[in-house]
């Protein structure tokens, strides 16, 4: 199960990396993608719009469950990842990587410093059976 | 456990075993109040025999299309269901059988229902439809939804020449979630050309329904464009026989087509069980409500029939869900299957045709009786409104004195219709049904006259 260092996590299994350019990226983790089987679809949202933490930012729907995916902190969607369109199965091959889902311009940057980090995170899906 | 009717003595050693007196003393958690505290005013109980005698004797008063000449349509109609649909449709294997949920024991049925899909597909030239839903009605109702959930708007445009009771569904429909449905006006019957105007971009779906409930052939195509024009989705509500003859919904534009389907194979059934079917653009289809059943294959590479994309559904989505519709008219999307399949696109061309042209003949025939006139111009499928020189309220119930259910009087509906009557025309009137309904309604119209 992987969960790299360099990026902080919701309790609703989102990830968060900041780029060098000031946006935030945002995905679901390993974790995630193993618990719901292979991902078939991805709603996400439209560019531009503004996103309140904890709001859901879109749904991906695998075999044999649908979920909503929660906006881990607050901003404007800059970019979404229309690859996922054609190619639902990234979120499942390369979670961190290409099966990103959306790219926000932050309201607060800084906001990502509440969010858990690798260590956090472990510990979180350790005490729900994963890794 | 074996059935064992039960007589005195059974009863008071079951009394016995719960250590109880008498069948009272079971109620006597309920409150005194709450308790009738007598047997209910109801004859004796009856054998077979009896009990078929007098629900038969009751069945005979009623005045069904197998007794009158039925000339009654409106959403329904009489038409010609052939012996292979009703022998299908029996079989045990379909008429007991329960949702598909486990494919591997469900091939048949679901096979059954992937072909009723792919000829609803056909008939409306769109790309995907669901399993079936309820009746016409609640498939436009579920159509709304669908558009509001696409388009995340909530105003729909509705036309005065729908028909009212869809109408009404569509309001229940409209209520839980707050969407507003406004009316274009009409002019001479048919949706009024300046229409277009109130198409904007607030509008969630355009509604037309072709032919529309005056029986009036309306063109679609400028408020089809005005919704795209806007991003709003197309809704088209046909009647499936008229697509024999018409442009399908596909041809005309339309991102959703609904219907009722008890015309493809269905008897007139009392007005229910009936069969909402419901097709659209293949990019909708996660926000279809119901049940799709698609084709696949297995790890063999044999072909398999599934329910597929259920993820949209209640069972895993909960309130999220597309709909709340987790049931469909599997036994009367066959009965429409089989029919389809029976006639061919050619069969149902020709249904529609003699539809088509005995409805004509019977208009012309009505409008050279002294004081009855076609009420609009313009063309009309196999249903059409005659003015009458009296209220047709009592014009029908004359005709039925000769056999006739003359149609629907319109008055009901709207003040100033009172005179109207709706007529329609299915394949199954002979030349001399319609030339004995000219006969009687001039002898019912004639006595009036010289009273």
């Amino acid at each position: 199960m992987q969960v790299p260092e360099d990026l902080r996590y919701s309790r609703e299994h989102e990830w968060v990396r900041l780029e060098g350019d000031g946006t935030a990226r945002v995905g679901i983790t390993d974790y995630a993608q193993s618990e719901l089987g292979d991902v078939v679809y991805v709603e996400l949202p439209e560019v531009g719009r503004h996103l309140r933490a904890g709001e859901a930012l879109g749904v991906v729907e695998s075999v044999k469950s649908v979920s909503d995916i929660y906006c881990p902190i607050s901003g404007r969607v800059a970019e979404v990842n229309g690859a996922l369109t054609a190619s639902p199965e990234k979120v499942n091959q390369d979670p961190y990587g290409e099966g990103w889902m959306v790219r926000l311009e932050p309201d607060d940057p800084a906001e990502a410093e509440s969010l858990l980090d690798a260590a956090g995170y472990r510990a979180l899906i350790g005490a729900e059976g994963g890794a | 456990m074996s059935y064992i009717p039960q007589g005195e003595e059974e009863r008071a050693r079951m009394l016995a075993a719960l250590g109880l007196e008498s069948v009272e003393e079971l109620y006597a958690v309920l409150p005194e109040e709450a308790r009738l505290g007598r047997p209910l005013r109801l004859p004796g109980p009856l054998s077979e025999l009896e009990l078929e005698r007098e629900l038969g004797g009751l069945a005979a008063r009623n005045a069904d299309a197998s007794k009158a000449v039925c000339f009654l349509g409106a959403g329904a109609y009489d038409r010609w269901v052939p012996a292979v649909v009703d022998a299908i449709v029996g079989r045990g294997e379909f008429l007991t059988a329960y949702t598909p949920y486990q494919p591997e024991v469900s091939q048949g049925t679901l096979q059954s229902i992937f072909e009723y899909q792919s000829m609803i597909c056909g008939l409306t030239g769109l790309e995907v439809a669901n399993a079936s839903l309820y009746d016409g009605a609640s498939a436009l109702g579920e159509a709304l939804l669908m558009a509001a959930n696409v388009t995340g708007r909530e105003r729909f445009l509705l036309p005065s020449t729908l028909h009212p009771f869809y109408r009404d569904v569509a309001e229940a429909y409209a209520r839980g979630p707050r969407l507003r449905l406004e009316t274009l006006p009409e002019e001479g019957g048919r949706i009024a050309a300046g229409a277009v105007s109130q198409v904007d971009e607030t509008v969630a779906a355009v509604v037309v329904q072709q032919p529309n409930f005056l029986g009036l052939i309306e063109d679609p195509r400028p408020l089809v464009e005005a919704a795209h024009a806007g991003g709003a989705l197309a809704v088209l509500v046909v009647d499936p026989v008229s697509l024999g003859l018409l442009a399908s919904p596909g041809e005309l534009g339309a991102d959703i087509a609904v219907g009722e389907g008890q015309p493809l194979g269905s008897h007139l059934n009392f007005g229910g069980p009936y069969l909402g079917f419901l097709a659209a653009r293949e990019r909708y289809v996660r926000r279809m409500p119901g049940r799709i059943a698609g084709q696949t294959r297995d790890v063999d590479g044999r072909v398999g029939y599934v329910l597929t994309l259920q993820a949209r559904e209640q069972h895993i989505r909960r309130e999220r869900a597309t709909s709340n519709v987790c049931t469909n008219e599997a036994l009367v999307a066959l009965a429409a299957s089989v029919y389809l399949a029976t006639l061919g696109t050619r069969g149902l061309g020709e249904v529609a045709r003699q539809s088509a042209l005995k409805a004509r003949y019977l208009a012309a025939e009505l409008g050279r009786l002294p004081g009855v006139r076609l009420a609009f111009d313009g063309p009309f499928f196999d249903e059409f409104v005659v003015e009458l020189p009296q209220e047709a309220e009592a014009v029908s119930e004359a005709m039925l004195d000769r056999g006739f259910l003359a149609g629907l009087p319109l008055g009901r509906f709207r003040p100033g219709w009172e005179r109207r009557l709706l007529v329609a025309v299915t394949e199954k009137r002979s030349r001399e049904e319609l030339d004995g309904y000219v006969r009687a309604l001039g002898e019912v119209l004639a006595a009036w006259a010289s009273r």
